[in-house]
């Protein structure tokens, strides 16, 4: 779809969002404070929030973004409630997170959308506005496979299997030239399919006992193994890499963790762990540029629960995990964006078992210092038969790669000619959702 | 004659070593040979193996291990499984002996139904692991256990959800492994009857729409195991199937589910049930045909189907070369395979011949080419070093900082096999403190838990680790280990690019 054809569908279809056309390159789906939609009977209006209006707030002035990747499809539709939709509850009749007031019901956002209760903790950033959501959000592809859905989101090239790199990567191969062996990090022990690609990933260890020291970092031990790994191939390289990358992670770790200590204060648990870990990382370092961390678990097929229960028990160490990344982060959350997303959204209607199966529409999440929070964006596509993808699936208004190539463009400042590279399909003049930053 | 005969023979034979002169820096050499189908038909040799199968031949070697019955199964390791407590119990006997109490009145407490998991995670799942790891580092039949390894992964479940981990391990050892280098369909079926499979993909839960009995938690249809009964354990997500026949393989499989209610008190009951009142008597269109109304049999049909279909041979032939040949699989060889599993219906043993007998699993490019998945490398170091397995823990845990947890990877597409998914920087580090580990003879491994090492414990020996692993080495890796500090010798040897690889 070329540009002009793109602003003629989203005239026709854009019911509840204004297209603008931004510069040259595209265009932005902005969210209108009163929706023409005709509101069906018993529903509440469609509303998408209103931004809060504030002043772009300075950090060390390095842009800084990590993908939170929520393998096995969230559930969206009971993270970003539309609980002002009575057929939501219709087809959701034991497993719809409850309206508003409710016994473990949904927190309100917008008077139709609300934000699934164990999410709580992410509720400060909403209200100072540094927390919004794309709704209706995802790959264009069709995929139900969890696997080969992740790896289209992963590559950035939807419906094409041959891509060998991930899309951050090639991003990382776009930022301004650096030495340092830890400018992206993984949280985990592998390497994973969106960072994978030329430029070299350090691997932060996770767990409690990340910091310590091991017989690898003693120098007389790295220089035997050096002698055996001189060599120029595969092997040898990610020896070097990994010896560098380590130095540099043990000695910010270290005194980091010594410092928090020394202050009393406890490690936090699970996922937090983790998270405080890569924030204090990032903060006391502005070589790291890029962070990525998978979690695992949300391919509730059977007893999902709704406010209550498997998924919101996951739900909540996910949230706190991301509120005690943003807080660690300290004045560099102003330098980032934390980006939220899964490899697609699940049926609109509860299966037999309490479930829901593989589906398509979903949420992004975006959380930073200087995202244009208080919002919901992109397009509702509604949730009447018609209207779903296939007769059962949210239908998807906004691709995954609006979002992420205008991060990319606007927030790590890559040049307009670039994007090409990381978004090969996704050219120039096709959606962008430009307005999501202060 | 006889002169002219013996004449004969000679003139072939300088013909042929001609011949091979010309391929010399190509061919592989009688112990690379060897040393190659150590490394790819077993988990790397243990001390003595090399010249052993230099001497038996590789091609014999290759027979008796696609013909595990003929190797003789060692009496002790046999009678250390034996002692296990969970190792003999029937599906239907860990689930009375574990699962959680008062199913199906489900009125146990979070605290009983807490303390039953508990339980079951303290016995069965260490027991498991054990076995595992006896088998593997052990088992003279060790085709039968790589293959075993390869479908459980192929056919994965996770023992962290719920009731998978009272039956994980009874799954490999009923389901896969007697099936490792039988049939596939036989495999398939196992799989699918199987309570580990009906429970971690939901097919348990799963009823006809508006059927008598789907009231309750078993209301209505669920959609995953047909799903990745197809995509991920037959056809292969490209194998051509819709959105639809996802929908019509769930229905065909309505109400083959766990038999809870009918298990009883000291029972080897069969564990699976097909439930006729939750099964959808309606008409299924399934991959383009009409499937007869035949209840349970309509499930055997789908399997039918799904077993001798050229994208199931295309996808499981795809996926052995990149396990036994190379990362990327060469296509004629992938076809070869496919051709013989289809013509064989899927004689896994037959097709694997193919394999072995092609000019792609004996090529120089790939000797020596794979990157060893954390598992294999585990495991072939403790083999290397002979280490014997008296505390499985450290090793599980081992294997959880790997990133490679055995029966630990949650989702249902199991791990990958490839460089690209385990090489990165950070691996190879971890992997050299693994190893150092091992050297000093020790290791936590090498002793029963929470007693300390024997004070009499011998350190491996590098010289004889060289000889065991040759001709692994190069010469000038060789000279570097051989002059570092001794204490660090064994730990150069197995944490070396070459170790690395198989």
């Amino acid at each position: 779809m070329n540009r002009r054809e793109f602003i003629r569908y989203m005239g026709i279809a854009g019911g509840s969002a204004m297209v603008i056309p931004i510069g040259l390159s595209g265009c932005a789906v902005v969210p209108v404070g009163k929706p023409n939609q005709a509101v069906a009977a018993g529903n509440a209006p469609l509303a998408y929030g209103t931004p809060k209006q504030r002043a772009h707030a300075n950090g060390d002035g390095t842009p800084r973004m990590v993908v939170v990747f929520l393998r096995g499809a969230v559930d969206g539709l009971n993270v970003v409630v539309p609980h002002g939709d009575r057929e939501y509850y219709q087809a959701r009749s034991s497993i719809a997170v409850a309206r508003p007031g409710q016994n473990n019901g949904a927190i309100d956002l917008t008077g139709y959308f609300g934000l699934h209760p164990s999410l709580r903790p992410l509720m400060p950033y909403w209200e100072s506005g540094q927390l919004a959501f794309v709704h209706a959000s995802g790959s264009p592809d069709g995929s139900r496979s969890h696997f080969e859905a992740q790896d289209y989101m992963e590559t950035g090239t939807p419906g094409q299997h041959n891509t060998r790199d991930g899309w951050m990567n090639r991003l990382q191969g776009n930022l301004p030239r650096s030495d340092s062996p830890v400018q992206a990090l993984t949280l985990g022990e592998a390497t994973p399919r969106i960072l994978s690609g030329r430029q070299v990933v350090a691997n932060l260890p996770t767990g409690r006992d990340a910091a310590r020291q091991t017989l690898i970092d003693q120098p007389k031990v790295s220089q035997a193994y050096g002698a055996i790994y001189a060599s120029d191939d595969a092997l040898g390289k990610a020896y070097r890499d990994g010896i560098a990358a380590r130095k540099e992670l043990m000695a910010e770790m270290s005194s980091n963790e010594q410092r928090m200590a020394n202050n009393g204060a406890p490690l936090p648990n699970g996922l937090s762990i983790d998270t405080a870990r890569l924030g204090r990382l990032m903060r006391g370092d502005p070589k790291i540029r890029l962070g990525f961390l998978a979690v695992g678990g949300w391919d509730t097929h059977a007893n999902q629960g709704n406010g209550a229960g498997q998924l919101a028990g996951r739900l909540n160490p996910l949230a706190t995990g991301l509120a005690t990344l943003a807080q660690e982060l300290g004045p560099a959350f102003n330098d980032t964006v934390i980006v939220v997303v899964s490899e697609f959204g699940r049926t609109f209607r509860e299966n037999g078992n309490g479930g829901t199966d593989h589906g398509h529409g979903n949420v992004m999440w975006l959380l930073g210092g200087n995202v244009r929070g208080h919002t919901i964006y992109g397009q509702w596509p509604g949730l009447n038969k018609t209207e779903l993808n296939e007769g059962r699936d949210l239908a998807i208004t906004t691709d995954f790669r609006a979002v992420m190539s205008t991060l990319a463009e606007k927030h790590m400042r890559i040049p307009d000619s670039a994007l090409q590279q990381i978004f090969p399909q996704y050219t120039t003049g096709m959606q962008h959702v430009s307005n999501i930053l202060v | 004659m006889r002169i002219s005969y013996n004449f004969r023979l000679g003139l072939i034979g300088l013909l042929t070593f001609g011949l091979c002169g010309v391929a010399a820096a190509q061919a592989l050499s009688s112990q690379e040979q060897a040393l190659h189908v150590l490394n790819r038909l077993a988990y790397g040799p243990r001390p003595g193996d090399v010249a052993a199968v230099e001497k038996t031949g590789v091609k014999r070697y290759i027979d008796e291990q696609l013909n595990p019955e003929r190797v003789p199964f060692p009496a002790d390791l046999q009678a250390r499984l034996d002692s296990l407590s969970t190792y003999k119990l029937s599906s239907a006997q860990l689930y009375i002996q574990y699962g959680p109490p008062s199913f199906p009145g489900n009125n146990a407490s979070p605290e009983e139904k807490n303390a039953a998991r508990q339980r079951a995670g303290q016995e069965i799942t260490p027991q498991s692991h054990l076995a595992r790891f006896w088998m593997a580092t052990e088992s003279p039949r060790q085709l039968q256990e790589v293959m075993t390894e390869f479908w459980f992964n192929h056919f994965n479940v996770f023992e962290g959800k719920e009731w998978v981990r009272y039956w994980n391990a009874e799954y490999e050892k009923d389901a896969i492994r007697p099936n490792a280098l039988g049939n596939f369909r036989q495999l398939l079926g196992a799989v699918a009857h199987h309570p580990a499979m009906l429970y971690y993909l939901d097919n348990w839960l799963s009823s006809g729409a508006n059927t008598p009995q789907a009231k309750g938690r078993f209301k209505g249809l669920n959609e995953n195991y047909a799903r990745e009964l197809m995509e991920l354990h037959t056809l292969g997500v490209n194998g051509g199937y819709s959105q639809a026949d996802v929908i019509s393989l769930a229905r065909i499989l309505s109400g083959w589910t766990i038999a809870v209610r009918e298990l009883k008190e000291d029972s080897d009951d069969a564990t699976f049930i097909f439930r006729p009142g939750r099964h959808d008597m309606g008409d299924k269109q399934f991959l383009g045909r009409v499937i007869p109304r035949g209840g349970r049999q309509e499930g055997e049909v789908a399997l039918d189907m799904l077993a001798r279909h050229p994208a199931t041979a295309r996808f499981i032939s795809t996926k052995l070369v990149q396990y036994f040949v190379s990362d990327q699989p060469d296509p004629a060889l992938v076809n070869q395979l496919a051709q013989r599993f289809l013509a064989t219906d899927g004689d896994i043993k037959a097709v694997l011949r193919v394999l072995f007998d092609s000019p792609q699993f004996w090529s120089r490019q790939n000797y020596q080419s794979q990157f060893k998945t954390p598992y294999q490398y585990v495991i072939s170091s403790l083999r290397a070093t002979a280490t014997p397995v008296l505390n499985g823990k450290p090793i599980s845990g081992a294997l959880n900082q790997f990133g490679m947890p055995l029966y630990g990877w949650l989702t249902p597409e199991g791990y990958k096999y490839s460089q690209e998914a385990w090489l990165n920087p950070d691996a190879l580090l971890r992997r050299i403190n693994f190893v150092n580990g091992l050297s000093n003879g020790k290791s936590p491994i090498a002793r029963p838990e929470n007693t300390p090492p024997a004070p009499d414990a011998a350190p491996v020996d590098p010289v004889q680790l060289i000889q065991t692993l040759a001709p692994m080495l190069s010469q000038d890796s060789v000279t570097t280990i051989v002059s570092s500090p001794p204490n660090l010798q064994v730990g150069l040897i197995l944490g070396s690019p070459a170790f690395m690889k198989r």
